[in-house]
């Protein structure tokens, strides 16, 4: 669920502008594929999925070309998903910076609020503080540790959303 | 149910910074509210135009449904010293007075007798485990302990609302964590709304819901979102 969702990122990176696979791979790898670019074969397999679910249409296909001389173009109900997986907090957990990561830096090129979706996901990691916090209240000393455990963990995210706040507009301009 | 609180689309300006741009917000009766965002969001700003010691440019702030920006600067000045309640980051404490002198203090404000002024300070130090500090003057008390003295003086008037500005911003992770199972016990006992100003998250997990402000209006208000 927190993992990077490499389909919808890639949805996101075609919705800046109509693209070719080729591109939208390079584009994916510069920003998210440091550790592991995306194979061609997966990104032309994603891409045909999300044709078949109506979220991205082909742009004129050159006649004779293989799938890399085909642009893919975001349709409204494609633009709407990544809308919603953008503006839909995660669960908080350990993998959940790739993810995050990945909505804001799509939210900052196509113009979306990041900041609001990252205090969306502020709230969200508060609600699961507060459970945590009054968990911890009714729990023996051995309980607490562990509470604090995660409740620190929490934090961690937490601060890291702080800094990504304070550094979204060096980001957008970086980016352009 | 009446809200205890609300404000109305305020806007406030500090010469070119515009703090607040046109905030809403709604706090019920008895709610712990922790009211969070960066440096410069506007928090603490929107903390002192509910609390009455600034009034906004613009828009309404209503104590109960009744607008606090009718009344006069002395009524406020009342309002400030026998319905609402105040914890600081740094307690504020007076430092020539000894603790139970600061707690009882708002009592002889409000026109109570010393002798009633002094026994409810001194309850309420013992509440929050601290009798054996009352002859202590607040520069010889820890850090934790100025903020319960500081705590006993907010709760010994019973305000309605208790207002606490970074009240663990001075606290080590323990004493912030005592400290706010303190505020949090006593006001739920006592059925006092508190507004909780904070950038500490670990503090703001003891509120019942929160406001996110950003750039001096609410981005994500647990309320509206529930």
């Amino acid at each position: 669920m927190n993992r990077m969702d490499n389909a919808l990122t890639l949805l996101g990176l075609a919705s800046v502008a109509p693209s070719y696979g080729y591109d939208l791979k390079h584009t994916y790898d510069r920003y998210f594929g440091i550790n592991k670019p995306l194979a061609f074969g997966q990104v032309y397999a994603t891409l045909g999925r999300m044709i078949r679910d109506g979220f991205l249409v082909e742009l004129g296909t050159e006649s004779g070309g293989g799938p890399d001389r085909r642009r893919y173009q975001t349709t409204e109900a494609g633009h709407a998903r990544i809308r919603d997986w953008m503006m839909t907090p995660d669960v908080p957990s350990g993998a959940l910076q790739s993810n995050l990561f990945a909505k804001v830096v799509v939210a900052l090129l196509t113009d979306a609020d990041a900041g609001r979706l990252i205090d969306l996901q502020r709230a969200r990691h508060m609600q699961q503080m507060r459970e945590l916090t009054k968990a911890k209240q009714q729990a023996d000393l051995m309980h607490v540790l562990l509470y604090d455990h995660a409740l620190f963990h929490i934090e961690a995210d937490l601060r890291w959303m702080d800094m990504t706040s304070a550094r979204l507009d060096a980001m957008k301009a970086d980016l352009k | 149910m009446t809200p205890i609180l609300e404000a109305r689309r305020l806007h406030k300006h500090f010469g070119l910074t515009h703090a607040l741009r046109g905030l809403d917000a709604v706090i019920d009766p008895g709610e712990i509210v922790a009211i969070m965002g960066p440096s410069g969001s506007g928090k603490s700003t929107l903390l002192h135009c509910l609390a009455g010691i600034i009034p906004p440019d613009e828009g309404e702030v209503l104590l109960s449904g009744e607008d606090i920006g009718r009344l006069s600067e002395a009524e406020r000045s009342r309002l400030r010293l026998t319905r609402f309640g105040f914890v600081f980051q740094f307690g504020q404490l007076l430092p020539e007075l000894t603790a139970i002198d600061n707690v009882s203090m708002p009592l002889l404000l409000a026109g109570q007798s010393r002798k009633h002024a002094l026994r409810e300070a001194e309850d309420w130090l013992d509440r929050l485990d601290i009798g054996d500090k009352a002859d202590k003057r607040p520069a010889t008390l820890s850090g934790g302990e100025a903020q319960r003295v500081a705590i006993a003086r907010a709760m010994t008037i019973h305000p309605e609302v208790l207002f606490a500005d970074e009240p663990t911003g001075s606290l080590d992770s323990l004493s912030a964590e005592v400290t706010m199972n303190l505020i949090r016990n006593e006001v739920k006992a006592a059925g006092t709304t508190l507004i909780l100003v904070t950038h500490d998250p670990r503090a703001a997990a003891y509120a019942d819901r929160e406001i996110i402000i950003r750039d001096g209006r609410a981005s994500v208000d647990s309320r509206v979102a529930a």
